[in-house]
């Protein structure tokens, strides 16, 4: 675990949607991360005045890089100038990454279902990327299933590399669009629910780990479905914006 | 100074001297929590006090509400950045339940339902500076925010005042919780910005 600050280069920038974006950190001295974990960002104005939040981790990356995607928030104090303003070259202060209980182990051979609400899916792609890095090869064979609700297809992350992932048989993607569903897909957006939820998840008869992560409400109001159709509580770890400072 | 960001202004609204370093204000009260939200009913609630020579005191919710109640207004700070100015809150001083514990005991773990847990030493739950908390802003503690009842240790990390607690157990060694296992402070002090290891 690494808690100084430190200092990282923006080493790429990537538009990943029309308000977020990915960024490639070099830190040295890293040696690898957590799927889960994140960071936290410090920026400095010129008169010394400081603004710290946190980030999660996107990335699955053994050596000194790591990838965040961060979503411009309206009112955001340090989202704004890392989605417009920050470009390749330059410097960035990093606590981290931390966390040891929002993290999948690859080790564990247990089916994963991850649920996403909007930029929640970070940490969850993380621990895809940490799942397809590995391959069925490396032993790394447990089942994997992604519900990922997102506003649109457009403001959907990592689309054509969720796509490719999910070829594999041990990766399963479910999109729930809540305002506008794709063109000619003849479905109709809306909220998710706990038919359509318990619908595209695994069964509790597999017994599996869930990871939830999204805007509080969202993710208070699955949880309390997981539970209520059965699910031990002690099988849903779950990550809210609030608590890793992405709101306000 | 850190690496200056060219163009980096910020928001500025943390000029406030009761702001620990690294810190922003919210006027919104977000959620810290690590799985479901319990629920549980009052009237199958309880609070145990349990000492390091195995004595247990016990409360019920009627109990509970019928102990000494304070008011108090204080500031809380959460290890994620965000902090909120004078909250109020309506709950049972940590003195109060200790009127009638014997201890030796320099440390305790606090206990959740849900099997939340976080280690405190006794001195930072006595002398006017911990409660067990039922009520927020005039309201019953929602459920999201710890309710029916959360501890509240305002001079620490919030993670300090853990939610839909149940009991305290007197030890006589420190102890890592929950979030004290997963790499946060074994103590948490805002104003020493002891967030993590």
């Amino acid at each position: 675990m690494r808690t100084g600050w430190n200092v990282a280069e923006v080493i790429e920038v990537r538009q990943e949607t029309g308000t977020a974006r990915t960024l490639r950190l070099r830190l040295p001295g890293l040696t690898g991360h957590r799927p889960g974990q994140h960071v936290d960002v410090r920026l400095t104005a010129p008169d010394g005045y400081t603004a710290v939040r946190s980030y999660s981790v996107a990335s699955a990356l053994p050596g000194d890089e790591l990838e965040l995607t961060v979503e411009e928030l309206a009112d955001g104090e340090v989202s704004p100038y890392l989605v417009h303003q920050v470009a390749a070259g330059d410097q960035l202060e990093v606590r981290g990454p931390v966390g040891g209980w929002f993290v999948w182990n690859p080790a564990d051979p247990a089916p994963v279902q991850l649920i996403a609400g909007g930029s929640g899916v970070v940490p969850l792609m993380a621990m895809i990327r940490s799942h397809g890095v590995g391959g069925s090869a490396d032993g790394y064979a447990a089942p994997f299933r992604l519900l990922y609700s997102v506003r649109s297809p457009a403001s959907a992350y990592y689309g054509t590399e969720l796509d490719d992932l999910a070829r594999s048989p041990l990766l399963t993607v479910t999109y729930v669009y809540t305002r506008e569903a794709p063109a000619g897909s003849g479905t109709t957006p809306r909220r998710l629910d706990a038919p359509t939820l318990l619908d595209a998840i695994l069964p509790v008869s597999d017994n599996p780990a869930f990871f939830i992560c999204g805007a509080t409400a969202f993710v208070e109001t699955v949880a309390d479905w997981l539970v209520q159709a059965g699910y031990p509580a002690d099988r849903i770890k779950t990550e809210r914006y609030g608590g890793t400072g992405g709101t306000p | 100074m850190g690496i200056v960001s060219p163009g980096f202004f910020g928001r500025r609204r943390r000029d406030d001297p009761a702001l620990p370093p690294g810190q922003y204000l919210t006027e919104s009260f977000p959620v810290l929590s690590a799985g479901p939200t319990p629920r549980i009913a009052p009237s199958e609630w309880e609070f145990t006090i349990t000492t390091e020579t195995g004595q247990v005191h016990r409360w019920n919710w009627e109990e509970f509400l019928a102990l000494k109640q304070d008011d108090v207004t204080r500031d809380i700070h959460c290890v994620t950045s965000w902090s909120k100015l004078g909250t109020s809150w309506r709950g049972v001083s940590i003195d109060t339940l200790f009127e009638s514990v014997e201890s030796e005991a320099e440390f305790t773990m606090a206990y959740s339902y849900g099997g939340y847990t976080t280690n405190v030493p006794l001195d930072d739950l006595l002398g006017g500076k911990a409660w067990i908390a039922h009520q927020f802003d005039g309201e019953a503690l929602e459920p999201a925010h710890g309710g029916p009842a959360r501890l509240l240790v305002p001079h620490l990390y919030f993670w300090k005042s853990a939610k839909w607690v149940r009991g305290l157990e007197l030890l006589r060694q420190d102890e890592p919780g929950f979030w004290e296992s997963n790499g946060y402070h074994m103590y948490g002090d805002p104003w020493q910005e002891q967030r993590y290891w």
